[in-house]
């Protein structure tokens, strides 16, 4: 923008106009914010404040604007303006809500509402209005990989909504492992019987729907792309067809544990012990009648479902997890068997009953009502011989080691995701296995996993999302589930994928910053080609060209400036928020001199969670140092070094930087960025030993929104640390 | 094939144990065991109780004295989450023994119950006082002595108040038709029997 037309707005409500000199205040904005005019008004979130902005703005007169008043999180809809840059600087939760009101405080709360309006004039100094990116069009079209319940209840409710679908199934037909189930658990009350699966009549449905075009035996060969234009090439009968979508659904389910795994429970020894899929196998050929041993015809008199077959144990090959569905699948079946014979003897031998789900307790005392018994019991060994099972176990209830006999076992086995390549195994490993989406990202051909073989996703917070924008993951390929919740899971994973494409089609970011407009951008001439951007970008939204500069593709990022905090040289940058943002704005303040006992301390606050936070601290009215300034970040990934030397050598004297919790259990909302900007700190000792500064100056922590009471705490512990070791000495 | 952990003594609970029909209906939570105020004195607490039956161990269940050991306080009624007459089952299996015979020698719960039944089916009335007597009485005649003696301060103090008649002793008033009632109990007793599954 050529010309930038800056001005200042004041707000007096809320008491801001009787803590604080607004007077004093608006000389700063002018003299050293460098604002062309400076307005206040007693209540500027109201109308006839909020006219007065869009009437200076229709005007002409501003095209940047600072507004002093509340925290950047409040009244957004009042202080919402097209095409303008606006940088906010937060008096009330971030000053007068967190000082005592008293006169021996006046001089230092003034001087943190000054530094607030220096700093957020510094930044919108720096800013621009961002412009959507025109990179991707709108392309209502999706496609949903895995003909299973979950793929076909995704692309159903797709195709209803108005949007081309591309189903893809590997096999010959649709249905997945829901196929071969005889019934299913109810998903309707009075949830006491086994239900029919309705899978055929869903495939139907899929295989009819006029939006919806069906691939069997077909393979995505290659996905490359982004969100808006995925381009997506599908195998099938030795030819290819190559489709652009909007966005990719991954329901690619899952497949059974392999249970020869367990040679102690002799599966594979004797065709009598069968896990979940083999009874539900014998249950079909029944079809109705009485379920038949595979050794030799005999009706079953007695059957003992071993529950946790291999999982929910840590022992070598076994599955850590709880698969979440077998509990009830075993209920189900052994009602198969009462259904055809009331007093065929069906035992569950389990550790502890899980029945998720709205009905699960419900079908848990109709098993029990039809004479399904329950032992709480760990199974140690299953042995054939003499035209019966032996089966060892312990009962759990009378602590007694018990030899009992059985005309079938079944194991109630767990899930094992079919994910695709994990993408952070060896080259060699990563050969070996198969690919679902072959994405063509730097990054790797699949989405990256969290534990277990799952795809990564955060288990409530956003449940859909993945680590590469634009697909999103639904069923058992997220996490262990039942049909039940796999049909919840794919619904909601459509509604993503509709909301995905249509963002991208307007330029506008996924969540969590979800209608952002603006995007990195990278000044090429200054990249040194380290490929730290493409590597640490969490979402593989940056893909490297022959001579391995980056190559941004905006319809992939979910803007969190995480390849702004990697970048050593500081080519990266967004229109509204970059290095000389945050930087110009942190130099902004007014440093007290060695001689004048008023340290200043740095708080840089991931503005997911610990800005809310700070906002509910100054609504509580906590109070925290008036020494301390804050600046949020859109994520502590895109925290850049250079801020935390610049910030050294421009006297401050304590960095605090807090940012959501790292890990498996990660709070991250961009997933990486907490856990990068930790590893980036740890080696931050360097630099502060080349200033001949203390580490306890510098410090990193997680914090979570409900953290009201330790961030204050933090903050004034910070004091204390700095007040014991002493002002720093780079004061000028 | 074993009988262990077949679902025939189950099945026989819940055909002829009053209430036994819930006893399926355990969910082993231990609710009621928790919440016995007799709990550490039982041998086997209710939810042991229950897998017992579930796992077939019939003798040891019937010969077991733990039921007798229930004083219908019914907390773990109250308290079962599954919502089992717990304290009615305990009853109902109690009685159930006693009818197969199987009660353990010298069960003192089983020995005052039945001491109480004759007192009341003679006349169709209690008795209180030879009922009283032959509670004292019932573990020999020293002890029973010994139990009269710490009783007479009370017994005397009945008697000067008028709370009890000296004379009941002679066999005391009954009910209208004491033929009538024992018929009337005889035929109960019949009908249940012939409703009960032979094992």
């Amino acid at each position: 923008m050529a010309d930038k037309k800056f001005g200042a707005y004041i707000c007096k409500g809320c008491g801001i106009g009787e803590r604080l000199n607004i007077a004093q205040l608006g000389t700063v904005a002018k003299r050293e914010g460098k604002m062309a005019f400076v307005k206040d008004h007693e209540f500027l979130c109201n109308q006839d404040g909020v006219n007065l902005i869009q009437t200076d703005i229709t005007a002409g007169e501003v095209t940047h604007l600072m507004i002093a008043g509340c925290s950047k999180r409040a009244k957004t809809e009042a202080f919402n303006f097209d095409s303008v840059a606006m940088s906010r600087a937060n008096l009330r939760e971030g000053v007068i809500w967190v000082r005592p009101n008293t006169p021996d405080n006046q001089e230092t709360t003034q001087e943190m509402a000054e530094d607030y309006v220096r700093m957020a004039c510094a930044e919108v100094r720096f800013m621009n209005a961002p412009t959507p990116s025109q990179e991707q069009g709108r392309t209502a079209h999706i496609l949903v990989v895995g003909g299973g319940v979950t793929g076909m209840t995704a692309a159903l409710e797709a195709a209803k909504a108005g949007y081309q679908v591309t189903l893809v199934e590997k096999s010959p037909a649709l249905g997945g492992m829901a196929a071969y189930l005889y019934k299913r658990i109810p998903n309707r009350t009075p949830f006491a019987d086994p239900q029919e699966t309705g899978v055929e009549e869903l495939a139907k449905q899929a295989q009819s729907h006029k939006r919806i075009t069906v691939h069997l035996n077909a393979k995505v060969t290659d996905t490359s792309g982004a969100p808006g234009r995925f381009s997506v090439t599908i195998a099938k009968d030795g030819s290819t067809v190559t489709e652009t979508v909007g966005s990719v659904i991954q329901a690619s389910g899952f497949t059974p544990y392999d249970a020869t795994k367990l040679p102690e429970f002799a599966y594979g020894k004797t065709p009598d012990v069968v896990d979940q899929l083999g009874l539900e196998k014998l249950a079909k050929q029944a079809n109705g009648g009485v379920i038949k041993r595979p050794s030799d015809g005999k009706p079953v008199e007695k059957v003992i479902f071993i529950q946790c077959a291999g999982q929910r144990s840590d022992k070598d090959g076994h599955l850590s997890y709880c698969s979440g569905h077998c509990c009830l699948t075993s209920i189900k079946q052994a009602q198969y068997f009462k259904a055809a014979n009331p007093n065929v003897d069906t035992m569950i031998l389990y550790t502890e009953l899980r029945t998720p789900g709205f009905g699960g307790e419900d079908f848990y005392r109709s098993g029990q009502e039809k004479g399904v018994t329950f032992t709480k019991g760990v199974a140690s060994e299953v042995t054939a011989g003499g035209g019966k099972l032996t089966v060892k176990f312990k009962d759990l209830i009378l602590n007694e080691d018990v030899t009992d006999e059985a005309d079938l076992v079944v194991l109630a086995t767990g899930m094992v995701p079919v994910s695709g390549v994990n993408i952070e195994a060896t080259p060699e490993v990563q050969a070996t296995m198969e690919s679902v989406l072959n994405l063509s990202y730097r990054q790797g051909k699949d989405m990256p996993q969290l534990v277990n073989g799952f795809t990564d996703s955060h288990f409530i917070c956003f449940p859909y999302e993945t680590r590469r924008t634009g697909i999103y993951a639904a069923g058992p390929v997220r996490r262990p589930m039942d049909m039940t919740q796999a049909i919840e899971d794919a619904t909601g994973a459509t509604l993503k994928a509709i909301q995905a494409l249509e963002n991208a089609a307007l330029g506008r970011a996924a969540h969590p910053r979800s209608g952002d407009l603006s995007f990195p951008r990278f000044r090429k001439e200054g990249c040194t080609q380290c490929k730290r951007c493409t590597v640490e970008c969490p979402f593989g939204a940056i893909n490297e060209d022959e001579k391995t500069f980056p190559v941004f593709n905006e319809g992939r990022c979910r803007r969190c400036g995480t390849c702004m905090g990697a970048c050593p040289v500081r080519v990266i940058s967004f229109e509204n928020y970059s290095i000389d943002t945050v930087g110009q704005a942190l130099k902004a303040i007014n440093v007290p001199d060695e001689l004048s006992e008023k340290p200043r301390i740095l708080l840089l606050a991931c503005e997911n969670d610990t800005y809310p936070a700070l906002d509910m601290v100054g609504m509580n009215r906590i109070e925290y140092s008036a020494f301390v300034r804050i600046i949020p970040v859109r994520c502590l990934g895109s925290v850049n070094t250079i801020w935390i030397t610049d910030a050294l050598n421009g006297g401050y004297d304590g960095i605090i930087l807090m940012g959501c919790q790292k890990g498996d259990n990660y709070q991250c909302h961009f997933v990486k960025g907490s856990e990068l900007a930790h590893i980036r700190m740890s080696k931050i000792d360097d630099t502060l030993k080349q200033l001949n500064l203390q580490s306890e100056r510098v410090m990193t922590c997680e914090i979570a929104i409900t953290d009201l009471q330790r961030v204050p705490q933090i903050i004034n512990e910070m004091e204390a640390t700095i007040k014991r070791i002493g002002l720093s000495p780079f004061k000028f | 094939m074993s009988n262990a952990y077949r679902n025939n003594f189950l099945r026989e609970v819940t055909a002829n144990v009053e209430e036994g029909e819930w006893v399926k209906m355990c969910m082993q939570c231990g609710v009621c065991s928790g919440s016995c105020p007799l709990g550490p004195h039982w041998e086997h607490p209710p939810q042991e109780i229950f897998m017992m039956i579930r796992a077939g161990k019939r003798e040891e269940v019937l010969k077991s004295n733990s039921m007798w050991y229930c004083t219908s306080c019914y907390n773990c009624i109250a308290r079962c989450p599954r919502g089992l007459p717990i304290t009615h089952i305990m009853h109902g299996l109690a009685h159930y023994a006693k009818r197969l015979g199987m009660v353990p020698q010298n069960q003192q719960t089983a020995k005052f119950a039945q001491k109480f039944w004759d007192n009341l089916t003679k006349k169709g009335r209690v008795n209180e006082l030879t009922l009283g007597l032959s509670l004292y009485f019932m573990n020999g005649f020293g002890e029973g002595v010994k139990t009269s003696l710490k009783m007479q301060g009370v017994g005397l103090g009945m008697l000067k108040t008028q709370r009890m008649d000296p004379l009941e002793i002679l066999g005391g008033h009954g009910c209208k038709d004491v033929a009538g009632l024992q018929a009337a109990l005889k035929k109960a007793r019949q009908i249940e029997e012939a409703k009960a599954v032979k094992v």
